[in-house]
């Protein structure tokens, strides 16, 4: 079967209905193993176990930014290819990513408070996940203003583009703007060269969190399609009414 | 007491929908306290000094984007001039859609203190002053907008107005609001003295507001 | 091998993370599992009051 064939959402269906229970098994295996291999795993000679934050920060933070790579190729599908499943795509994805990014940003603060002091600082890489988030918010929510799917689709495409663009040009003006003003703490990152004991729970972990992230966003467009289709005999039915 | 009850349950669920003022109020806060240190600087000692100030301001404007739909968007349906014409008095009308309008967009804010504080770089002490401050304060945001909204709602561009009118009767409260934050972070001045006329104020407030906009409101639509 | 045992001093933060990470998994899984019952719901409701989609009829 074609990828093509997955553009008519009732072979979607069928098709993702088969999958699904595997990913979702999939996805917990690969949880399990990555928690046994957390706790397993040594303590950091600078931070002690508080590194075990780290396996859960930095995957969501790649997914933070991978999520909207997902969505922004959908939204290139909905605006040049009028792919048919292509906003259906984007839509799922949202929660999902602002989810992420939340984590991303939460379990850094609780990271950032032993280790710098101070539960939030206003350098580079914080602000401009911060600033992610609240573009993740925006398309959630344009796409739940707009009563109608399709139209939604495209002004959220769009937006999402944008933000695709504007994402490059806020990390580096946020590196130059952090540079005038001198950061009040020195902040160093992850230690020196990470050591596989420390790597493969990381790469482990990112994997669980990846496979979590597709198994929840064939779901949610599973939703949105039903949603979709409910929508469309609701209208049928007062059509028909009147 | 049920049309008091009906109306601020109508109101209430209106506002909670995703397009409402409800959270729009809440992001909208959150947009501008991130905004002022790329505009200020990311020294926290500095932002811990204006963070009060910050959050005054972030709270003042995000109550402000939603008081345009308070009484615009039942104009536009109709159900305004259902409300004038009906049993309950206007003043009673208008008080519980302010009443409706504080607890859906001025407390999500005042919830959302903390963790802005947190942002800024505030301690706890300051977060909780704010916070309060914001709770005393924001009955007074809600009810003098009212009036602004009251005398713009029949107009068409009104929405555009409705900022201009309201602002300069809200300094007395961000004056005293401010006030009252700092002098508990940091003050030879006591708490309680502006605090106390922060109470005041929206006290004072929650009986001239509806009586305002009630009269706006006739007088505007006949 | 350190395990849950001896977290280290900042053991409060290590365990918050972990909780707060449960805890936005398990709503998201929740959330996707009460919208998909949600869905089937309305549709089954639509369907028994005898509304059909164009797709359904010509499948029939």
């Amino acid at each position: 079967m074609a990828l093509i064939d997955l553009a008519n959402p009732t072979r979607f269906l069928s098709a993702t209905a088969r999958v699904l229970p595997w990913l979702a098994i999939a996805t917990a295996i690969a949880f399990a193993v990555g928690l046994y291999l957390v706790w397993s795993a040594p303590d950091d000679y600078q931070q002690g176990a508080t590194v075990k934050i780290m396996f859960i920060h930095v995957p969501n933070a790649w997914l933070a930014m991978a999520v909207w790579a997902v969505m922004s190729i959908a939204s290139i599908g909905t605006l040049v290819w009028r792919h048919p499943l292509a906003d259906v795509a984007a839509k799922a994805a949202v929660p999902l990513g602002a989810a992420f990014t939340f984590l991303a940003l939460l379990t850094g603060s609780l990271w950032g408070r032993p280790m710098w002091g101070t539960y939030w600082v206003w350098d580079a890489r914080l602000t401009s996940v911060l600033v992610l988030f609240l573009m993740y918010l925006g398309v959630l929510a344009l796409s739940r203003t707009v009563d109608d799917p399709s139209r939604a689709g495209r002004a959220a495409a769009i937006l999402t583009l944008v933000g695709a663009i504007n994402l490059p040009i806020i990390k580096f003006s946020v590196d130059w703007w952090n540079t005038l003003h001198q950061p009040a703490s020195v902040f160093r990152a992850s230690g020196p060269a990470i050591d596989p004991s420390i790597l493969t729970p990381l790469l482990v972990m990112a994997l669980a969190f990846m496979l979590l992230f597709v198994t929840l966003h064939l779901a949610a467009m599973r939703n949105e399609i039903l949603r979709r289709r409910v929508r469309t005999m609701w209208l049928m039915q007062a059509h028909a009414a009147s | 007491m049920t049309a008091f009850l009906a109306l601020l349950q109508r109101d209430t669920r209106l506002a909670i929908r995703i397009g409402g003022g409800a959270l729009m109020g809440v992001l909208f806060f959150l947009i501008v306290v991130t905004l002022v240190p790329f505009a200020v600087g990311p020294d926290l000692a500095q932002l811990r000094r204006i963070g009060p100030a910050i959050l005054w301001v972030g709270a003042l404007l995000a109550s402000l984007l939603t008081l345009d739909r308070l009484l615009a968007a039942d104009h536009e349906d109709g159900s305004l001039d259902l409300l004038l014409m009906g049993t309950t008095p206007l003043e009673l009308v208008v008080l519980t859609k302010a009443a409706a309008h504080w607890i859906t967009s001025c407390l999500p804010l005042v919830i959302a203190t903390p963790l802005l504080g947190l942002f800024l770089n505030l301690e706890p002490l300051a977060i909780g002053a704010v916070a309060l401050t914001l709770l005393a304060g924001t009955p007074a945001l809600t009810c003098i907008g009212l009036i602004g909204a009251a005398l713009s709602v029949a107009l068409r561009r009104g929405g555009l107005l409705l900022p201009l009118l309201v602002l300069p009767l809200t300094v007395p409260v961000l004056i005293f609001g401010v006030a009252a934050s700092n002098a508990a972070i940091a003050g030879p001045t006591s708490f309680g003295a502006p605090f106390m006329i922060l109470c005041a104020l929206s006290l004072g407030s929650l009986v001239l507001g509806p009586f305002a906009a009630a009269a706006a409101l006739r007088h505007g639509l006949e | 091998m350190t395990g849950f045992t001896n977290l280290g001093p900042h053991a409060a933060f290590i365990v918050a993370a972990y909780a707060a990470a449960l805890a936005v998994i398990i709503s998201l899984i929740a959330w996707v599992l009460a919208d998909h019952a949600a869905q089937r719901r309305l549709l089954a409701d639509l369907e028994a009051r005898g509304v059909s989609r164009r797709s359904d009829k010509e499948a029939a």
